[in-house]
């Protein structure tokens, strides 16, 4: 511990500015804040000042993925082993190990690219690295089927931090969820690949038995058959993007962004309320269509909607930043989330789309609260002189 | 009419070493120093010398835009220094006391009975008007201009603030005078602010007032966020304001005749051996109060005033002129390992991030570390949870960085000065410096508005 200091205190003269390395100056001060929170003590305003920071900030959110992450990682093993009919076989062990050693090499390479494109980003602007890829470049894994390719990851990551986040001007600046952004990137640059139903399950070389279809529940709904085992969906047990499947995971992650106040808790419930409304507007007129008549609350438990609801529509920069805006928002999202999935029968999945789409309306709907708080502070009553 | 207010948004930070409700003992200030740096905005001109003697309650030097307002010498002495920084611009005006206290004298008056000329001239040619403060922008009141109303929050919500109940109590009559005096100025009300936290407030016996008693956690002492409960301001609206121990030296002024600007201060944090109430007067030197009264076990940070308003001094500075507090805290300027993945069990913080949020009456040791980098705003939500006003803290920050001025008045610089949003510089996730901002918000506004 000594040593690291030591080593950073010593280097950091030769990344001062006309030192020889100061190319490196960022990547420098990025990993010392990493390994130490800096001495520096406050000069102007208030003497004091809170122990929270962007980094802890940021470490919560990633803490509140990890369960996603590690159903996700069991599942992709569940899913393999129940395509090539291994399944009474298969330890828990051995279904875990697939499963972690698939989606570990997307992580890395979604870190990878998107620190190194940070780093480059930061050192060109003069900038500290900001921490909000910490939490990207987990979100991204989350959101891939496991079966996309290594080099599309990387292709989608740097497409997101540069075009989604970068040319804005970082982190804190950006309009859209730079996740989501690589997300649609890939969704519409290679729609072969993304979608149908081959890209949910690994089967690493092995072959499929012949009841094995691949199909999400959205794809199965999608097609007019809508099934859902209430019980597989909720636990996570069912094909789909890698750690969007667990309800019940991404219900503990939820917990801990609302006990810890870093999440929005306004934002998941109305995305809820809002999807739920749709959910049974939709029931209501469903007639002899089946997915429309599908209970409503199974969406909730299907597809990406409670991940999105949880961790994408939550994204403090590119939701609502108003209070009242925050309610609009959310609600909104869900209702369109299930609007786009149950209707228009291109996309199967809504909530990508519902959630780029409001984060594209945020600033419109933070604008009229603003407006709203100007003309109520004009009308005050006053106690005249 | 008395008003009940409950505020619910705020935060009591909980900080080790609040006064005792004990005097201390300690030699006076064998010096004291008026800054006119305590004054934003204000250009001093010099009416002494070095080596001149002078009275308490004659003049030092005034306002060069407003000649009228002069700043007197709180002691009896004789000028030793006038320091000066960059542009020869006066830092401090130095008197070394002589121990006499001889006052020049003035008229003992009730101030009932004599007309608002009568009473501003008073209070003009004693010294007093410096501590009358105007809202909007928080700076110095203008003569001229007749208050809307006056505005007096008769507690200090801040971290380990003084209690004006204790400071005030025996000087109450002086206070009333005070007041009396005050009322004369205004064609509106006079209005105190009363702590909900106290039962039979010493203030509530005041006449001539108009009272509300205030409930809720810092910021609730604060005034610009008791006059947004009150009567708000919108663009054109002008008050004055006033601390409570400001209303003494008025009161007495007319009482005696005599300019006596003797003050009690509460000398606090977590560095000091016995925090304490002591008396001593404006612009006192603190280095015999502050010799050998701090703990010295680690780098320390003396502030006069709070942690959160107040300005960093050295052991051996002069109290601000408006300070009722001395604050000694632990520096802090050094590493913390992995700080950003600690637990936090002993990590006071506004967010629910620590461990430490479980304990919910524990007072906390904080030092001056900045506990992290400047980021951009990234969070939202944050700061509305600190601000008890109808205003969208971010927005107006972020109207007075882009320099609009239209956006600034619709939401709210009118009604804010720092001291309302420093909880929020504390909470800020991204280390943002929001007081640097709504002073700069403030001049602006001054410069291009008035």
């Amino acid at each position: 511990m000594k040593a690291i200091k030591n080593f950073f205190e010593r280097t950091k003269p030769l990344v001062q500015k006309g030192a020889k390395y100061h190319w490196l100056h960022s990547v420098h001060d990025g990993f010392f804040t990493l390994f130490f929170v800096q001495k520096n003590t406050a000069k102007t305003g208030t003497h004091i000042h809170d122990y929270i920071d962007l980094k802890r900030t940021m470490g919560i959110v990633v803490l509140a993925l990890i369960p996603a992450l590690l159903m996700g990682m069991y599942n992709t093993g569940y899913q393999h082993f129940a395509a090539i009919g291994q399944l009474d076989s298969a330890s828990f062990i051995d279904t875990f190990l697939y499963g972690f050693l698939h989606v570990l090499p997307i992580i890395i390479v979604s870190y990878v690219v998107g620190l190194g494109i940070e780093f480059v980003f930061a050192q060109l602007r003069g900038h500290d690295i900001q921490e909000g890829f910490l939490v990207s470049g987990m979100l991204i894994p989350l959101i891939m089927p496991i079966n996309t390719p290594l080099w599309m990851i990387a292709v989608a990551t740097a497409f997101a931090v540069i075009f989604g986040k970068e040319v804005f001007g970082g982190t804190g600046m950006n309009i859209w969820n730079p996740a989501l952004i690589a997300r649609a990137f890939l969704f519409f640059a290679y729609p072969g690949q993304m979608s149908g139903d081959s890209v949910w399950v690994s089967l690493g070389g092995e072959k499929a038995v012949d009841t094995f279809s691949g199909a999400t529940p959205m794809a199965l709904a999608a097609a007019g058959h809508p099934q859902v085992n209430v019980a597989d969906a909720f636990f996570g047990l069912i094909p789909g993007s890698i750690g969007e499947t667990s309800t019940l995971a991404i219900l503990i992650g939820a917990a801990i962004l609302i006990i810890t106040g870093i999440g929005s808790w306004k934002i998941m419930l109305s995305t809820v309320i809002g999807g739920s409304v749709m959910g049974l507007l939709l029931n209501t007129f469903a007639g002899s269509n089946a997915y429309m008549a599908m209970p409503f609350w199974e969406h909730l438990i299907i597809g990406g909607f409670a991940f999105g609801a949880v961790f994408m529509a939550t994204d403090p920069v590119s939701a609502a930043q108003t209070e009242t805006g925050k309610w609009i928002y959310g609600f909104l999202i869900g209702f369109l989330a299930i609007m786009i999935r149950v209707v228009n029968p291109a996309y199967p999945e809504g909530m990508m789309l519902a959630i780029l789409l409001m984060n594209t309306f945020a600033p419109l709907i933070d604008h009229y609260v603003v407006q709203s708080n100007i003309s109520r502070r004009l009308k005050r009553a006053k106690v005249k002189a | 009419m008395s008003k009940v207010i409950n505020l619910k948004r705020g935060l009591n930070i909980r900080l080790k070493g609040g006064a005792e409700p004990v005097f201390g003992t300690s030699a006076p200030a064998d010096k004291i120093a008026l800054k006119p740096t305590d004054f934003p905005g204000l250009v001093p001109k010099l009416t002494v010398k070095v080596g001149q003697e002078v009275k308490a309650g004659e003049p030092l030097f005034f306002d060069k835009y407003n000649p009228e307002i002069l700043f007197a010498s709180p002691v009896s002495g004789t000028v030793t220094e006038i320091n000066r920084g960059e542009r020869r611009k006066i830092l401090e005006v130095v008197v070394t006391a002589d121990g006499k206290s001889v006052s020049a004298e003035f008229t003992k008056a009730d101030p009932q009975k004599l007309t608002r000329d009568q009473v501003k001239e008073q209070l003009l040619k004693g010294g007093m008007w410096p501590f009358i403060k105007q809202r909007p922008y928080g700076k110095l009141a203008n003569p001229a201009i007749v208050p809307q109303h006056i505005f007096i929050s008769c507690f200090d919500s801040a971290p380990l603030a003084p209690d004006y109940e204790l400071i005030v109590k025996e000087q109450i009559a002086d206070f009333q005078t005070g007041i009396n005096a005050l009322a004369k100025l205004t064609d509106g009300k006079v209005y105190l602010g009363l702590p909900g936290n106290v039962q039979n407030s010493i203030f509530s016996g005041i006449k001539g007032v108009e009272t509300n008693v205030f409930n809720g956690p810092h910021p609730a002492g604060n005034v610009g966020i008791q006059i947004h409960h009150i009567s708000p301001l919108n663009k054109g609206d002008l008050v004055w304001t006033i601390n409570p121990q400001d209303v003494l030296f008025i009161g007495r002024l007319f009482e005696t005749g005599k300019a006596d600007f003797s003050k009690i201060i509460a000398l606090t944090g977590s560095e000091v051996k016995t925090p304490n109430y002591y008396k001593t007067v404006v612009g006192a030197n603190l280095a015999s109060l502050l010799k050998g009264a701090t703990k010295q076990t680690t780098k320390e940070r003396f502030i006069s005033g709070n942690v959160l308003t107040g300005k960093q001094i050295t052991a051996d500075d002069y109290l601000g002129f408006f300070d009722s507090q001395v604050t000694v805290i632990p520096e802090g300027d050094e590493y913390q390992f992995m700080g950003w993945a600690d637990p936090g069990f002993n990590k006071f913080s506004a967010s629910k991030t620590f461990f430490s949020s479980l304990f919910r009456k524990k007072e906390y040791v904080l030092n001056a570390n900045m506990n992290g980098g400047e980021r951009a705003f990234v969070l939202s939500g944050q700061y509305e949870k600190f601000v008890p006003m109808d205003i969208l803290p971010v927005y107006l920050l972020k109207a007075i960085l882009v320099n609009d001025i239209d956006k600034m008045e619709q939401l709210g610089i009118y009604e804010v000065i720092e001291e309302d949003l420093a909880l929020c510089e504390y909470a800020c996730t991204s280390k943002i410096k929001v007081q640097d901002i709504v002073r700069q918000g403030l001049d602006v506004m001054i410069k291009e508005v008035g």
